[in-house]
């Protein structure tokens, strides 16, 4: 347990008697030492039972030994991996929905033992879920070259070649030069494909088996397409309103307080379809009622760069100012403005987990932005900028910069210094888009379309409750039901979404507060210690007067407990400024030659 | 070159005949399942909504008294019978799963004071006005045979309330004093006074046995035991109390209903001060009785209405009333935790469901499932205060309702008296006295 720098203490001071141990020692001590389990990378949960074990108490562990001595085989041979199996720390962590609560010292008992029960329960699901990822039957694909071989000079043509034939057929063209270019957006399960030509043309297809659900011409010009809910219905935003269409083609709606519309973005479990405008209005239409929830004059121009948070439905609008702005439903004004460019911002897309947001400006320049906490963490320059973004569900970037299309891997975590994938479309890109659990990444072009093979951009294990490829119709309509009734309410719309789960302590406090002014004392006041009377002698004058004491002084022990714990914790801080601050200096800069 | 691209086997997802159930693979990973606490909330709510829209807690009325129900008593050993005793001497035997009544006796002259049933269920005693206590066959008697009693105890006073011991042929009456009788003989083993004038009930202690309480219309609730000679202790409060009711679990507990609208719940150990005030009625409780599991109680009262109350909480979950039903009398929770038997002035016994919006039947696993699921997302989001709000929405009587605010302004008025006295005297001269401090008078070993 004792950290290395202790055991040298011991070993210099051997004659003198140790200082009696602190409980802020003893924290840190811990702190360490889980510091060094992580270092050791790939923890597993039994280390971790390990550590437990060792600070229970002697008389557990004695208990523990019996039990597994009395488990032994007649044979005399015992189990070699007793206890039940180990869950590999990452996959614990990805199923962590929060810290575990501190513990306040005179926590009332029911409260204590209802938080203790409610921790319990939740750590055994997410033991669970993580077992059960085990079992999960598919990988996600993957494209390795060979020695000196760029996985981005590997053509198209040659991956459908070496790959089976039903995965081989997801690459292909679709010549339409005539009312190009065209804008794509894939259905939320990944069946179905949209295409909507600028010059009109709308048509629908079931894009695996190839199968043309609809062809119309609307006879104007079309400035997005999106499909809705599910792949029924869709919604095209032309030259002046926005007409709502279903898979057979026919108009069910033309929704005229929507003008203009430039871009669409689809909120699907809230059932709101956000549009932006070249007037400068984003609108929210609720399409499960057809009410407009919200007209937000945004004053900022025309609006054609958008893009929605999935993680919590926020929308992000790019500006030909270099800004991005934040927008929800339930506010006039943006949430928040970031000046992201030096030019006008020409794409916006954010990942799933709502963590990065990628950007590319007219200074042909891409740049990723923490967007948790608004802090710009990336920045690379691309030759002709970046017209169109898309992010895959395993965090492939695509960029179309002209014709050519190029993904991205791993933009995050390490430096990129080429395309995992480049491919040559035959116009102009227009629209990009990676189908949901699938390597495709749909785009559209000024000659139509080309299904691109992305290996490893699809989530390969699907949610059949949630989006589910291979429903039946059947399963769709009871979806359909489901998901209207989970409809979250547009006002729920916050840029953090486990807002809800949070206990709101200001509006208690202030009804605390109310309570006392009305009741003239405060109900929740700690009652005055009275000790209890003793038998046997013990509840002398002197021993009565000193319990009061100690409760008395439990109070003011908390209260310097605190302040030394924040004391060590200040201490520390600046140390580790100090640190920072060594190393810098001793990188030189040019100015420091000024200094004296 | 090396790549693999995801490509599915369409027959691994699909069905393989039609009579196959569907196949639905999950993937629990959280960033599959965006908005998970706002979706969970909406679930919440519609649940929450749904359960008002379901309940519908009233299920039968039981008519054939040709007078106010006065008593009732559960069976031991059948829940399905019911013994309810009017006004007018008659006890009538029902059979709940029908609705019917099975059996009728004119058991005494003048009221039906108490009623209860031997542990071994195989008898049963009523008490009445006439000053009889009389033991009375389970068996309605054959073609012919006229209604008997095994036994009849004639005594001196009015008996206005009975209870039997759990285990053994001994059962205490009350009245003028608490009489404990052998079922043997025909005067009283011991009685207990305690310089009171009457005693409106008396119940033996479902867990240590050996034990008593009792109301007296001193305002007092006395406590015996059967095995001394003389009363243990009593606390006398600010009103009478009508009846009290031991808590089956924990036994120490037991809640009184009182004159003063509330009901108090006491620890046996601790009578100086009430465990949990009650309140809600808006006038005298007249009945109590506790649910099988200990965790709730129904109380009947004179403003028509029955509440159910959580044993810990200080108002109730729900309220019961309806255009026809009068003064509650006597009511009594089933056996097996499902129904709620009320009986009343206008002649009536109603049966109602514990648990309002409760499908009764049986249940499938898939919707039993989704029962539990929708009750513990109700318990977790129910400090929201649009799901609290219709959580605790009643319907109530206009009279009752206005007079639950009539109450609420004078309580208020009475407070904000307090407090400016407060104000304005010496710091410490007038403390503050708790809810519960407040109906205590003193109370005597």
């Amino acid at each position: 347990m004792a950290s290395p720098g202790e055991a040298t203490v011991s070993v210099s001071h051997v004659g003198k008697k140790l200082p009696p141990a602190r409980y802020w020692q003893e924290t840190q001590e811990k702190e360490k030492d889980e510091n060094k389990v992580g270092e050791g990378g790939g923890r597993t949960e039994e280390a971790l039972q390990q550590a437990e074990q060792k600070t229970q108490k002697t008389k557990k562990r004695k208990q523990d030994q019996t039990q597994i001595d009395g488990k032994k085989f007649i044979s005399g041979k015992s189990d070699p991996f007793p206890g039940p199996a180990p869950i590999p720390e990452d996959r614990m962590q990805k199923f962590k929905r929060k810290d575990k609560t501190k513990k306040h010292r005179r926590q009332h008992y029911k409260l204590k033992d209802m938080i203790a029960r409610s921790e319990e329960a939740s750590e055994m699901a997410q033991k669970q879920s993580a077992r059960f990822d085990l079992l999960l039957p598919e990988d996600a694909g993957f494209l390795e070259g060979d020695e000196d071989e760029d996985t981005c000079t590997i053509s198209q043509e040659d991956i459908a070649d070496v790959v089976d034939i039903t995965s081989g057929a997801k690459y292909f063209n679709l010549k339409l030069s005539q009312f190009g270019p065209y804008r794509v957006d894939y259905s939320k399960t990944g069946r179905h494909l949209l295409l909507g030509g600028r010059r009109g043309h709308v048509a629908c297809v079931d894009w695996q088996s190839k199968q043309l659900l609809c062809e119309i011409n609307v006879m104007e010009s079309i400035n997005d397409v999106k499909w809705l809910h599910s792949e029924a219905m869709y919604a095209v935003a032309q030259k002046k309103w926005l007409h709502i269409y279903d898979s057979n083609g026919i108009e069910l709606h033309c929704i005229r307080k929507f003008n203009d519309v430039l871009r669409m973005q689809f909120l699907p479990y809230h059932f709101l379809l956000a549009t932006a405008s070249a007037t400068s209005f984003l609108q929210y239409l609720d399409v499960s009622v057809g009410k407009e929830v919200a007209a937000i004059c945004t004053k900022t121009g025309r609006l054609d760069v958008m893009c929605q948070n999935p993680h919590n439905a926020i929308i992000h609008l790019g500006h030909p100012n270099g800004t991005v702005t934040l927008w929800s439903p339930n506010q006039k004004e943006a949430l928040a403005k970031m000046l992201c460019h030096q030019g006008g911002v020409r794409s916006v897309t954010v990942d799933k987990t709502g963590t990065y947001m990628v950007t590319s400006g007219m200074d042909k320049k891409l740049k990723l932005y923490d967007i948790r906490a608004f802090k710009p963490l990336k920045s690379f320059f691309l030759p002709a900028g970046a017209s169109c973004l898309s992010l895959s569900q395993r965090g492939l970037l695509s960029a179309a910069t002209g014709d050519i299309v190029q993904v991205y891997k791993d933009v995050w975590s390490t430096p990129v210094t080429k395309p995992y994938m480049a491919h040559r479309a035959q116009g102009t890109v227009w629209g990009l888009h990676f189908c949901p659990f699938e390597d495709v990444l749909g785009v559209g072009h000024g000659d139509g379309f080309t299904s691109m093979l992305v290996p490893g951009a699809g989530e390969p294990n699907f949610d059949g409750l949630d989006a589910n490829p291979y429903r039946s119709a059947r399963q769709r309509q009871e979806w359909e039901v489901k998901a209207l009734l989970e409809k979250i309410q547009p006002e729920l719309i916050t840029l953090d979404p486990n807002e809800l789960g949070q206990v709101d302590h200001a509006t208690f406090q202030q009804r605390h507060q109310d309570r006392v002014q009305a009741l003239g004392f405060d109900p929740l006041a700690k009652e005055k210690f009275i000790p209890k009377f003793k038998k046997k002698g013990r509840s002398s004058a002197g021993s009565v007067e000193r319990r009061k004491k100690q409760v008395a002084h439990e109070d003011q022990r908390d209260i310097i407990r605190k302040t030394v714990e924040d004391k060590m914790k200040m201490e520390k801080e600046r140390e580790e400024r100090e640190k920072k601050k060594a190393v810098l200096s001793s990188s030189r800069s040019a100015l420091d030659r000024f200094k004296k | 070159m090396k790549v693999k691209l995801l490509s599915r086997n369409p027959d691994d997802y699909v069905r393989e005949t039609k009579l196959d159930i569907q196949r639905v693979p999950r993937n629990y990973d959280p960033t599959l399942h965006p908005f998970e606490v706002s979706r969970e909330y909406t679930r919440a709510l519609n649940a929450t909504k749904l359960e008002r829209v379901f309940a519908k807690p009233f299920l039968a009325s039981l008519d054939g008294h040709r007078d106010g129900v006065n008593c009732m008593a559960k069976h031991t050993k059948s829940l399905s019978t019911l013994f309810s005793g009017s006004c007018d001497g008659e006890v009538k035997v029902w059979d709940l799963t029908k609705h019917e009544c099975v059996r009728t006796l004119q058991a005494h002259e003048g009221f039906v004071r108490g009623m209860v049933v031997r542990y071994c269920g195989t008898s049963f005693f009523t008490v009445g006005d006439d000053k009889t206590i009389k033991q009375w066959k389970m068996e309605a008697p054959g073609y012919g045979e006229e209604e008997e009693p095994l036994n009849t105890i004639l005594g001196k006073t009015v008996f206005t309330g009975l209870d039997h011991h759990q285990k053994e042929g001994v059962f205490a009456t009350c009245g003028q004093q608490v009489d404990i009788w052998d079922e043997q003989r025909s005067s009283p083993v011991r009685s207990f006074t305690w310089g009171v004038d009457s005693f409106s009930s008396v119940r033996f202690n479902p867990v240590e046995t050996e034990l008593l309480a009792s109301c007296a219309s001193d305002r007092s609730i006395v406590l015996y035991d059967m095995r001394e000679s003389a009363p243990l202790k009593k606390v006398i409060m600010t009103m009478r109390s009508n009846t009290l009711c031991w808590n089956p679990m924990e036994a120490y507990y037991f809640t009184c209903s009182n004159e003063d609208y509330n009901l108090y719940t006491y620890d046996m150990r601790h009578l100086d001060r009430p465990i949990t005030v009650h309140m809600d009625h808006v006038s005298a409780v007249l009945d109590l009785d506790y649910s099988p599991t200990g965790k709730e109680f129904v109380s009947a009262s004179f403003d028509k209405t029955i509440r159910i109350f959580p044993k810990d909480g200080g108002h109730s979950r729900e309220v019961y009333h309806t255009k026809r039903m009068q003064h509650v009398i006597c009511i009594k929770w089933s056996a097996d935790n499902k129904y709620i038997l009320s009986g009343s002035d206008e002649m009536n016994i109603r049966l109602w469901k514990a648990n309002a919006a409760e499908k009764l039947g049986v249940l499938s696993p898939r919707e039993r499932e989704a029962t539990n699921y929708s009750q513990k997302l109700k318990e977790k989001f129910q400090h929201h205060p649009q799901i609290r709000r219709i959580a605790h929405h009643r319907h109530l009587p206009k009279n009752i309702y206005h007079q639950t605010k009539e109450l609420r302004i004078m309580k208020e008025a009475r407070r904000r008296k307090e407090r400016n006295v407060r104000k304005h005297s010496r710091p410490g001269a007038v403390p503050v006295v708790s809810e519960k401090e407040k109906h205590i008078v003193t109370v005597l070993k």
